[in-house]
């Protein structure tokens, strides 16, 4: 079975260059990629997380609003019961990172990441099929 | 035209500009000419301006060295214009926080977060009263990046300056207002397209009536290369955008003659250091040409495009965050042999976070390296006449010619409603996320060096400090916008968020009154901007 990624931006940061082209970037890889659009609320990240059944969220943040609002959507998804791994990309300061792994977070994604490493890390976060 | 005159033409406009009598030399004696070129070519201050918009360029005026900044509450960001001004900026510019760029007040649910993290948290004439607290509005030019709440923002500050004894008469600077950008690459909209442009019109009309040193629009092609769009695509967008509002404003009753030379653009200064030259230079040459041939603009100063550059945030990288500097001083380069009218430097530590008071310092004296010891700015467009220069000029003029006869097409004529169109078919995201993904892959394949990322990696290298927002900025600015609550007349308030509603269902009304009054009777950007929602209702889109 194909993975099947929730790339998400929630919050108000209408920055979607980064999110527009991993979108691609993860298609190309051969997984299935369901965007949320801009400007989402945690609750409607995980309703929608549910509704397509993903294996993974993404979130996009660029704003610096990281630490305020990943726990929140982690908290939407496991409210609701989804327990998929959360992946977060964007600019993350360093002494951030441990903060957010101690929020859920599997994993980050800072700027200049490889597509490899990207792949490769969603792939292990998935369960086999 | 007979360009066999060009040259006399430019020698009898350079006569009369204050450099006519200014003696330049290189470091070593030999004397400099203002501009070199054969007698039948293309002079700078000569109709189509390729070469620059004022006979003498920087003879006469050096660009304005207008550094953005804001971060935090209104206090925090006054101190940094105070910093700046001393250091030697001649100008300001105003960056807002994403709940005000989207017209949310701090105390809303939807702001947490984000209060003045990506720039000033403003909430009612008050934060604007302190944001520029000590600064004389009517010696310094002020610009502010705001779109989608602009006119609220712009109304707010003229009503501001006016209670503090200084004349809408006498405010001189910028309002960027290019909400059409908003809807193709920075996605900062509120409302749909036309009530938006209805705004852009009443503040467009309400400058060009009462505020002779105004600019109300500042038309932005920066945001749409930061999206990712290619260089001609930049330039194609941006005039594009810029002819609908001459449209608009025509529409609005407007002589061409009487707005346009107000007009003033924003491009983008990226690391492509000769196409940049060359985007610059087809750009004033295409507005040029379509104001004069296709708009019927009479008077020059309608045909000449001035404008504003920043160097490319998103060339900035995270890795090895000192080889910014390098880039910054590059690109800033090539927006002054560009002829920019303007221009911001961006910090070696924007990667990652807001610029650091130092970090913006060092950005500013870049520029001021370029200025002051480089002698570039003795001879206008010293570029032109390069064949490789002239070439690419004409080729991205072919380029963005064809994206442009393709949105006039759509629009069967106009290139307002073309831009409408192309923005509900998704034509602008569709062309530039093309484009960014083409330069992600090329990057990924290593196809495209980027140091630092792709090349000549260094796992040692330390990140860039990261200048930290204060943690109890939200809280602080929350207690602001709650103390300000408290002390209004929430009647008066509520009678000038009616009239701003009524006022707002009557298409033919100029908005600015009504705003001006509830901005004086402390009415909140969010509550500004809901009253209009009430009326103009909220865009949504898809995603594609």
């Amino acid at each position: 079975m194909t993975t099947r990624v929730l790339i998400a931006k929630v919050g108000l940061d209408g920055h979607d260059r980064g999110v527009n082209v991993i979108a691609r970037l993860l298609r190309d890889a051969g997984m299935e990629v369901v965007y949320t659009g801009l400007f989402q609320t945690p609750e409607a990240v995980a309703r929608t997380a549910i509704d397509e059944d993903v294996d993974v969220v993404g979130l996009s943040i660029l704003s610096g609003a990281h630490l305020t609002l990943v726990p929140l959507v982690i908290a939407a998804l496991r409210t609701s019961g989804c327990d998929v791994p959360v992946v977060v990309g964007g600019i993350i300061p360093q002494e951030d990172v441990a903060a957010l792994h101690s929020a859920g977070v599997a994993a980050t994604f800072g700027p200049g990441s490889s597509m490899q490493d990207i792949v490769a890390t969603i792939e292990d976060l998935v369960p086999a099929h | 035209m007979d360009r066999r005159s060009s040259r006399l033409e430019w020698q009898e406009a350079y006569e009369h500009t204050s450099a006519a009598h200014s003696r330049a030399t290189t470091q070593s004696g030999t004397p400099l000419a203002p501009v070199y070129g054969p007698g039948d070519g293309e002079f700078p201050g000569v109709y189509p301006y390729t070469r620059g918009i004022h006979p003498a360029m920087y003879r006469s005026k050096l660009w304005t060295m207008r550094m953005f900044a804001g971060f935090g509450t209104a206090p925090e960001t006054n101190e940094r214009f105070h910093q700046i001004i001393d250091a030697g900026g001649t100008g300001i510019s105003t960056a807002y926080d994403m709940p005000t760029l989207l017209g949310i007040d701090t105390d809303d649910e939807r702001a947490r977060g984000e209060v003045g993290r990506c720039g000033v948290a403003i909430d009612t004439i008050e934060d604007v009263a302190d944001l520029y607290a000590g600064i004389d509005l009517a010696a310094i030019t002020t610009s502010m990046t705001i779109n989608a709440p602009a006119a609220a923002i712009f109304a707010m500050f003229v009503a501001s300056a006016e209670d503090q004894g200084v004349e809408r008469a006498r405010l001189g600077g910028t309002l960027q207002n290019d909400i059409l950008k908003e809807y193709q690459a920075q996605h900062e909209y509120v409302f749909p397209p036309r009530p938006s442009l209805r705004l852009v019109r009443d503040t467009v009309v309400f400058a060009t009536r009462e505020m002779p040193r105004w600019h109300p629009l500042s038309v932005s092609g920066y945001h749409i290369r930061e999206a990712g769009s290619t260089a001609a695509q930049e330039v194609a967008f941006t005039l594009a955008n810029a002819f609908a509002y001459v449209e608009l404003s025509r529409r609005a009753g407007l002589a061409v003659d009487s707005f346009a030379p107000k007009l003033s653009f924003f491009f983008n200064a990226h690391i492509d250091f000769f196409e940049e030259v060359a985007k610059y230079r087809c750009a004033r040459r295409l507005w040029a040409r379509w104001m004069r041939d296709y708009y019927g603009a009479l008077d020059e100063r309608s045909w000449q495009l001035r404008f504003h550059a920043q160097t490319a945030g998103v060339s900035l990288t995270a890795q090895q965050p000192d080889n910014n500097h390098a880039r910054t001083a590059i690109e800033a380069l090539a927006a002054v042999l560009g002829g920019a009218q303007s221009l911001h430097t961006n910090s070696f530590d924007e990667a990652w976070s807001l610029p650091s008071s130092d970090a913006a310092r060092i950005a500013l004296r870049t520029q001021q390296v370029i200025a002051y010891e480089t002698n570039v700015t003795q001879v206008a467009d010293p570029l032109g006449g390069s064949w490789f220069v002239e070439e690419l000029t004409d080729q991205l003029e072919r380029e963005v010619g064809a994206l442009l006869e393709e949105l006039l097409e759509l629009g069967r004529g106009s290139l307002l409603e073309g831009c409408l169109t192309a923005i509900d078919q998704g034509w602008f995201d569709e062309h530039i996320t093309e484009a960014a993904y083409a330069h992600e892959r090329a990057v990924q394949r290593g196809e495209r060096l980027v140091v630092g990322v792709n090349a000549f990696v260094d796992a040692t290298s330390a990140p860039a400090p990261t200048n930290q927002v204060a943690p109890d900025t939200e809280a602080r600015q929350r207690a602001r916008l709650a103390e300000v609550r408290l002390a209004r007349d929430a009647t008066a308030v509520t009678r000038a968020l009616d009239e701003l509603r009524a006022d707002a269902r009557d298409s033919e009304v100029n908005l600015m009154t009504a705003l001006m009054a509830a901005s004086r009777a402390r009415a909140s950007v969010g509550e500004i901007m809901d009253a209009l929602a009430d009326v103009f209702g909220r865009y949504r889109v898809a995603p594609r």
